[in-house]
């Protein structure tokens, strides 16, 4: 009954020549936003806690670029600082889903029998469940913060990881190299993680390329509710949160940023995980 | 025997997320007492032996949550640490909030969700199309508080057609305080569904029956309608399911953006303030809202598509 969701989608594009410029510029703004991380204190104007109570709620000017907040702060050096909880806290949260998720995929499909049924039903109880479920869990259990956000996050992301991976695994099984390895006596923890894996790479970066940006969005959400980053962080959801105050009296640019920002980057990911994915689908 | 097996999987499904739950917040550092006890000059060795006893606390884990589930199965989720105000009536008086903006909310995405992927569908490979597709791809990558933001700052406050919070007055008031909320939790549903749809009906209109159909002479709108759609229907419903399902549990952000006093503000409110009951309780109706959900629509499924009543009878 379900919708095969991983059915090749019929895009306009292809039945036209596929334009590359979506692709490349969505690669810049990814390079951008990295770069924006990686050397945020060089290339930011100020520091992101410098406080200006002479210059607060300030429109874009040529001291300010993008204006300033509600304690006077430069949002420009705010938002380039807050790419690095933002991208890192997406970073962590694939990396442990990924770990977790490929997994459980692996051993389900490599062992088959009731250790995949019973890895399968658990999958399919913690997918139908509403992400926030584990993240509500984990942070009453070990309190609020980044990292309690990253991990209930992560709890959530793994069963659809989990799922995919195992969907791919048992295609690739049926390839004779696995049965060949399998007959010179090599065991199945050494062909899984040396063999198997390195062949199932290409499809699965694809698909975590679009569900970093996924991720990173959730994150916000979760940052935005106040579960995550506290401040004084610039991380980009938290932003939102704090420039709403602003929204009500008219100044919308502090929320407004921030959240743009996240809606590019979220979006440039999608298009170049989509473009990966197609590419690397090709091949097969 | 299939009904019989789906219940029985639901009620496995219930009680282990039912001892998760109740785990979590048992595990969750603090001692309830003393949120319970609050003022700390109180904390009487009496006094406190006295609250141990009353919410049950002296007893060992497993007797604990067995308890809480027997109230749960006679209606009770017991009382609200901060509100001193049974559970269940807590979230009577918040339901009908988040229940009114999900229902509207589900209405704009299955409208214009399911048009947008029609009229993409039949304009194919036109700009029309092109247009649909990239607005929708761009619609899904947006977070809904972002858009709650925006909305608010262009409708509420620039142009002052909305009120910025608020459930709102009667059944045409409510309606109008709800538009915005509806619209930010609608719109990333809105691109999925039409994305869908517009999958479900380029494949169906390829088929055999619907060549015959078109070659019978039967006007296009007639095709369109009795065969293209009517046969897409099962996938795009249940799409709109699964997602009306997620939004009964992620009315959280938009409610607390638009300060809306329903259940997604009082979890969060709950978490803020320990108040283990509450949490528990909103935690496990998320669970059954999704099962019960996903339930009607695989009820409501072979109604639409013959061929599965007739394979799960057989």
């Amino acid at each position: 009954m379900t919708v095969d969701l991983t059915a090749p989608v019929v895009t306009a594009t292809s039945t036209r020549r596929r334009q590359e410029w979506p692709f490349y510029l969505s690669a810049a703004v990814i390079v951008l936003a990295v770069i924006a991380a990686v050397l945020a204190p060089l290339v930011a104007p100020y520091s992101p806690s410098q406080t200006d109570f002479a210059a607060l709620w300030q429109p874009p000017s040529a001291t300010h670029w993008l204006g300033t907040d509600q304690l006077g702060r430069d949002i420009l050096s705010r938002v380039i600082h807050g790419a690095r909880p933002s991208l890192l806290g997406a970073i962590a949260l694939l990396a442990v889903a990924t770990v977790l998720g490929v997994l459980i995929g692996i051993t389900a499909a490599w062992k088959g029998g009731w250790v995949d049924t019973a890895l399968s039903r658990i999958t399919d109880v913690m997918f139908a469940f509403p992400g926030l479920l584990f993240v509500v869990l984990v942070i009453a259990v070990f309190d609020r913060g980044q990292v309690t956000s990253v991990l209930g996050m992560a709890l959530a992301y793994a069963p659809a990881i989990a799922k995919f991976t195992r969907s791919i695994a048992l295609e690739e099984m049926a390839r004779p190299y696995v049965d060949a390895y399998r007959l010179q006596g090599v065991g199945g923890a050494v062909l899984c993680g040396k063999y198997l894996l390195p062949n199932l790479l290409p499809t699965l970066v694809g698909y975590l390329v679009v569900l970093f940006g996924e991720g990173l969005m959730s994150l916000a959400s979760l940052n935005f509710l106040g579960f995550g980053s506290q401040p004084p962080s610039s991380e980009w959801g938290l932003m939102v949160q704090e420039g709403r105050t602003g929204v009500i009296q008219g100044i919308v640019g502090p929320a407004l940023i921030p959240g743009l920002t996240i809606a590019i980057v979220v979006v440039a990911t999608n298009v170049v995980g989509v473009r990966l994915s197609d590419k690397l689908a090709v091949r097969k | 025997m299939v009904a019989l097996r789906r219940l029985g999987a639901m009620v496995l499904t219930l009680v282990i997320s039912s001892f998760v739950i109740f785990a979590g917040m048992y595990a969750a550092p603090g001692d309830p007492v003393a949120f319970l006890i609050g003022n700390p000059e109180n904390m009487t060795p009496e006094r406190i032996a006295a609250v141990r006893a009353e919410y049950h606390l002296d007893q060992p884990f497993l007797s604990q949550y067995l308890i809480w589930a027997k109230d749960l199965l006679h209606g009770d989720a017991g009382s609200s640490f901060v509100y001193q105000q049974s559970v269940t009536d807590l979230l009577g008086s918040r339901l009908p909030v988040t229940l009114s903006l999900v229902a509207y909310a589900g209405v704009l995405f299955v409208v214009i969700g399911v048009l947008l992927g029609v009229v993409s569908a039949l304009r194919k490979g036109t700009a029309v199309d092109a247009l649909i597709t990239g607005v929708t791809t761009f619609a899904t990558s947006i977070p809904n508080f972002v858009v709650a933001v925006v909305l608010i700052s262009v409708f509420a406050v620039k142009l002052r057609w909305f009120s910025v919070s608020g459930p709102g007055e009667g059944f045409l008031g409510r309606i109008h305080h709800l538009t915005l909320p509806a619209i930010a939790l609608a719109l990333g549903a809105i691109a999925v569904v039409s994305r869908v749809t517009r999958q479900t009906m380029v494949e169906q209109q390829s088929l055999d029956h619907v060549e015959a159909a078109r070659s019978y002479g039967l006007t296009s709108r007639k095709t369109v309608v009795r065969h293209v759609l009517r046969n897409s229907l099962g996938p795009i419903v249940t799409m709109c399911g699964l997602i009306l399902a997620g939004m009964l549990a992620g009315t959280v952000v938009v409610e607390g953006v638009f300060g809306l006093n329903g259940i997604g503000s009082l979890l969060v409110e709950a978490i803020n303030t320990h108040d283990f009951p509450v949490v528990q309780a909103i935690l496990l109706y998320m669970v059954i809202a999704y099962m019960v959900v996903t339930v009607l629509v695989d009820l409501i499924y072979p109604l639409l598509d013959a061929r599965v009543s007739a394979r799960s009878g057989s």
